[in-house]
């Protein structure tokens, strides 16, 4: 920056709050909650930042526009950091962005459903036990079946509304 | 392949990579035994994944596609982070990239079984959900391990690792416990498949110097839990264990099969054509 005054932190979120995200762009990268600190080093802005599924392809597009946005803010000493532990959990997904993705289409995660690669969790819901209970985003209707684990991106899986009939979306729990 | 938008990271160096040393299992010092291992970890991701994206756009329903291409993915998203942590340990310059498109079959680390082809869909299920259940022990105890760098990627693979390890086992379940048809192709799938296995459990000198370093723990301590997984899915799906007991090995110490020269072929091509191509 050529003033001596750098922006503050909070402004900083702010502008990454408007950085949607390359796959599902109703939701910005806060409320993904993948942005895990903003600090100033000196004058060198750090921004670091936790990958979602490690093999997701829109990580480096991610770290593209978080660069692009900061630097059309004026940033110009600028540094990305990975941070691996804890991983992302979609527990941080925000209830703002759980709202926007229900909008969009894409019923939002279920907490504490995540696999964990216990066989007990595979029993349960073969009995009917098991909490997972997804609404259809589209009529609200709780009758609804998983057509496959794995959607269109790593972190979706399929759903279908079994009285509207509509094919879905569920942004399953990790 | 998919995911090469990340592994295809703009690297000058790629084409003057340092020459392959040969990573000697026996009498290896810690670090050397480090980055073999991490190479083991790595290349079994890189290779089932490369194996499971053969399958894109060839799957028997759309669904089942794109399960197998999120499958992959998540392996290759893996091997990235176990191959940059090799790179990172040896301390040559080399990258993920660089030992993922620059070695010969002889330094690949993986276990023959991800190696083996795809074969028909209950072939590469059976593969893939004997590998899961292998998999998901050994990242649940690695979460515990000496090295931090190592446990992170544990945790943050184990999540994704539980849902392939869901779904093979729903599948494998589903069709042993299917038609006459389904359940004979699973079946034989196992037959095929079960000498593979046995490597999975079979340590070596640097598995011992993990071990003894507090980094991983040993093969053979994963058996028993992976024999429990394996048996209850078995049971459900009516499918038999096979009663042999001989069993391949040598993939850890880079004797392969003919297979991984394939694969390395067309995975490699690229940048032994165009050193150092990039998009």
């Amino acid at each position: 920056m050529s003033s001596a005054v750098l922006p503050d932190i909070q402004m900083v979120r702010d502008w990454l709050a408007q950085v949607p995200d390359p796959e599902i762009p109703v939701i910005s990268l806060t409320d993904l909650g993948i942005i895990r600190d903003v600090e100033w080093q000196d004058d060198t802005l750090v921004v670091t930042v936790t990958p979602t599924y490690s093999g997701c392809p829109a990580t480096s597009v991610i770290n593209l526009d978080i660069e692009a946005a900061l630097r059309a803010k004026g940033i110009q000493k600028l540094r990305l950091e990975r941070q691996l532990s804890p991983p992302w959990t979609t527990d941080w997904i925000t209830a703002e962005g759980r709202e926007k993705l229900r909008a969009y289409g894409i019923a939002p995660p279920v907490d504490g459903t995540a696999a964990d690669g216990r066989l007990a969790g595979r029993i349960a819901r073969l009995a009917g036990t098991s909490n997972l209970v997804i609404a259809c985003p589209r009529c609200g209707s709780t009758r609804t079946e998983k057509v496959s684990q794995f959607g269109s991106t790593p972190c979706k899986a399929s759903y279908r509304c079994t009285d509207c009939l509509e094919p879905f979306d569920y942004f399953k729990c990790i | 392949m998919p995911s090469l938008t990340d592994v295809m990271t703009a690297d000058a160096d790629l084409a003057r990579a340092p020459g392959i040393r040969t990573m000697a299992a026996k009498g290896a010092a810690p670090s050397d035994a480090f980055v073999d291992w991490l190479c083991r970890m790595g290349d079994n991701c890189l290779v089932l994944g490369h194996r499971v994206s053969e399958w894109c756009g060839h799957s028997p329903v759309l669904e089942e596609d794109i399960a197998l291409a999120n499958t992959a993915l998540d392996l290759i998203g893996q091997t990235q982070l176990w191959l940059g942590l090799a790179g990172e340990v040896e301390g040559k310059g080399r990258t993920a990239d660089n030992l993922a498109y620059l070695r010969d079959a002889a330094q690949f680390r993986n276990v023959l079984l991800v190696e083996r082809p795809n074969g028909d869909f209950g072939q590469t299920l059976m593969r893939q959900f004997l590998f899961d259940a292998w998999h998901m022990e050994m990242l649940r105890a690695l979460q515990a391990s000496s090295d931090k760098r190592v446990a992170e990627i544990a945790a943050k693979a184990a999540k994704e690792v539980a849902y392939h390890l869901e779904r093979s086992a729903d599948l494998v379940i589903r069709l042993g416990d299917g038609t006459e048809e389904s359940r004979a192709r699973m079946q034989k799938a196992l037959n095929l498949l079960w000498p593979y296995t046995g490597e999975l459990f079979l340590g070596d000198a640097v598995d011992q110097a993990m071990v003894e370093a507090g980094i991983a723990p040993a093969p053979e301590s994963l058996k028993a839990a992976w024999d429990r997984t394996v048996a209850e899915v078995l049971a459900e799906a009516t499918l038999v264990k096979p009663e042999g007991t001989f069993q391949h090995k040598g993939g850890k110490q880079g004797r392969h099969t003919e297979a991984l020269g394939f694969i390395l072929a067309d995975m490699q091509f690229l940048q032994r054509a165009y050193p150092g191509g990039t998009w």
